[in-house]
């Protein structure tokens, strides 16, 4: 028998959603991943093990058993009784079902938030006040000769990145890295062992930490691809780059700034801005200048740190900056594989990108407010509907809190904390494995996610899983009214 | 017992240090095989530190530290950090462990404060890190 093979296969993991994943399929199980990344090869190969396949409701404290036409009665009676519920999540599973999920918010007048709300909606307030100049990732691949990441490891949490669409790729006009850096690997390498026999032979004393490098290696003057990393620490990823800032914890903004001023031929009167000595900034600011096509792409360390929106602001500032200069452009590296998309479809629907509110019967946005974290800790929500997200295991202890003493319903297919924490679980089918849908790459690319296994037969897919808890609500609602 | 001696010998058992989170490629493995796997906890329930600190602290890799900030505390396993240096500076993997001592202060943006934590970390030779449905019982107790 001829065993089947999916080719192009994209991959519901991170906001890069590769998409050339090449699957081997036997009996309805995945047993070979070609081309991904350890942490998608994990979810493809791992997936089934930890899964739960029934409905779940919680009966005088422990989670038992039930149908899934009880498990949506529950639900539908928790969210049409509550009067502030919470509906959050949506970054892990389909477009469509995102739309369910907006309809079922406006339907029980509560919040909808997505994840963006703790990983990158400080950088959309900030987009909103100062807007961004940005593009696709095939025309990085193909033309961008600088590549900045700041605050951010892909090499953890975006592994194939560099890989695909920076550094390491080769696009029509550039080349790949690769070889530079292999090359630079070996003369540190070398470099070290020569060390090590000279202390050896001298008797130094060889356990004083390195020292950072403070010359600007000659790689980043020559034509050809570079790749820079910011960060507060030295990352997987600041070893692959050609020079590595090390910039002390909540101080990026000092940094940026002293970019700008730099960039606008202005002078600092100082030694050193945020642990980083001026002369290397100046350099640093030379060589974005010099550039055909560079680009900065920031993580968390920018929203998640002292300065929050203000330190992208003199991020996406000091893109706008450089562009009177030469070409730059800039983009949030996105987290989950369709937070993009759930940003995406909360603004067609509501027009605000996320902690949309319904209480007053029409859309309302004022992050700080309505936002998932700050309602939680004022504990003014009284039941939560999750989907496809884990804030039990990722929300400060306080707001984690305040979700699970509330009735909470979760609708994800793997076991997680917030799911042992619920009242009902409802375990849907994976997208992009078992069921179909749309996602939305980092770069606003929209992709198909591939069915390529069938699902068990207690599972749905979370579309229709929303849509059946949404009809089941406006039943009970019409009976009320 | 020796390090417990060690400890008690006149040096200050405690650092002042800033607590950094983030993901690492480990906990983004960890995650896929199922958050009550034994690689989940082992990727998460960890704090990443200086090779001089361990040293000042008197521990040795694996043993417990106790992590305290303002918000709460949390006992995690002491790892060397495999990129150094950074003294004063520890990491520790998102999940429920970090999510135990973190600033859920939004400063009205919507996004808590994940990076960047004053904190103080001391040897706990007499604890040991949770496992993820203790830490769930203990802290999230569903009635």
């Amino acid at each position: 028998m001829k065993v089947p093979v999916f080719s192009g296969v994209t991959c519901p993991v991170c906001g890069s959603f590769c998409d050339d994943i090449e699957l081997t399929v036997k009996d309805g199980v995945v047993t070979k991943v070609k081309n991904a990344c350890a942490v998608g090869e994990a979810k493809f190969l791992k997936y089934a093990d930890h899964r739960s396949a029934r409905p779940l409701i919680r009966k005088n404290g422990e989670l038992v058993e039930a149908s899934l036409d009880e498990a949506i009665r529950k639900s539908a009676e928790i969210l049409a009784e509550a009067s502030y519920p919470i509906l959050y999540g949506w970054s892990c599973t389909s477009c469509e079902a995102i739309r369910v999920g907006l309809e079922l918010a406006e339907e029980v007048g509560g919040v909808i938030d997505n994840t963006s709300t703790i990983c990158h909606g400080p950088s959309t307030l900030s987009i909103q006040d100062i807007g961004i100049s940005s593009c696709t990732l095939g025309q990085l691949r193909h033309r961008a000769d600088l590549v900045f990441y700041w605050g951010s490891n892909p090499w953890s949490a975006h592994p194939r990145h560099i890989d695909r669409y920076t550094a390491f790729s080769t696009g029509r006009f550039q080349t790949s890295a690769w070889r530079g850096y292999l090359s630079r690997l070996t003369a540190v390498l070398t470099k070290k062992r020569l060390l090590r026999a000279a202390n050896l032979i001298l008797m130094r004393d060889v356990s004083a930490p390195p020292k950072m490098d403070h010359r600007l290696p000659y790689s980043l003057f020559r034509k050809g691809r570079k790749m820079i990393v910011v960060d507060v620490r030295r990352t997987r990823s600041a070893e692959l780059a050609d020079y590595f800032i090390q910039v002390k914890p909540n101080s990026d903004y000092e940094l940026l700034q002293a970019l700008r001023m730099l960039i606008r031929d202005e002078e600092l009167d100082i030694d050193e801005v945020a642990g980083v000595p001026v002369e290397i900034l100046e350099e640093v600011a030379d060589v974005m200048i010099g550039c055909e096509l560079g680009i900065l792409f920031f993580g968390l360390g920018l929203t998640m740190s002292e300065g929050k929106l203000r330190n992208v602001d003199a991020a996406l500032s000091l893109v706008r900056d450089l562009n009177q200069r030469t070409k730059f452009l800039i983009m949030p590296m996105r987290g989950h594989f369709n937070v993009t998309g759930a940003d995406v479809v909360f603004t067609w629907q509501t027009g605000y990108p996320y902690a949309v509110d319904f209480s007053e019967g029409y859309p309302r946005y004022n992050p700080g407010e309505t936002s998932v974290i700050d309602i939680l800790c004022r504990g003014e929500a009284d039941a939560g509907l999750v989907v496809a997200s884990d804030p039990v295991a990722h929300f400060p202890r306080e707001a984690a809190q305040n979700l699970v003493k509330n009735p909470l319903i979760v609708i994800d297919p793997q076991v997680t904390p917030t799911s042992l924490m619920a009242d009902v679980v409802i375990p849907s089918a994976f997208v992009g494995i078992e069921v179909e849908g749309t996602a939305y790459r980092m770069d606003h690319v929209p992709l198909p996610l591939k069915k390529i296994v069938e699902p068990p037969r207690t599972c749905l897919s979370d579309t229709e899983i929303l849509q059946r808890i949404l009809r089941e609500v406006r039943r009970i609602r019409g009976k009320h009214n | 017992m020796e390090k417990v001696v060690k400890i008690g010998v006149g040096q200050s058992s405690k650092l002042k240090v800033s607590l950094l989170t983030g993901r690492t490629i480990d906990q983004g493995k960890g995650k896929e095989f199922g958050k009550l796997s034994e690689e989940y906890w082992r990727s998460v329930a960890i704090c990443e530190m200086d090779p001089t600190d361990i040293k000042e602290l008197g521990i040795r890799e694996n043993d417990s530290v106790k992590i305290t900030t303002d918000y709460g505390s949390a006992v995690v396993r002491a790892v060397k950090s495999e990129r150094t240096p950074h003294p004063k500076v520890i990491f520790i993997p998102y999940g429920p462990w970090a999510s135990l001592i973190v600033n859920p202060k939004t400063h009205g943006t919507g996004m808590p404060s994940l990076k960047g934590i004053p904190a103080e970390i001391e040897p706990a030779p007499r604890e040991r890190p949770l496992s993820l449905p203790e830490l769930l019982k203990k802290h999230y107790k569903k009635e």
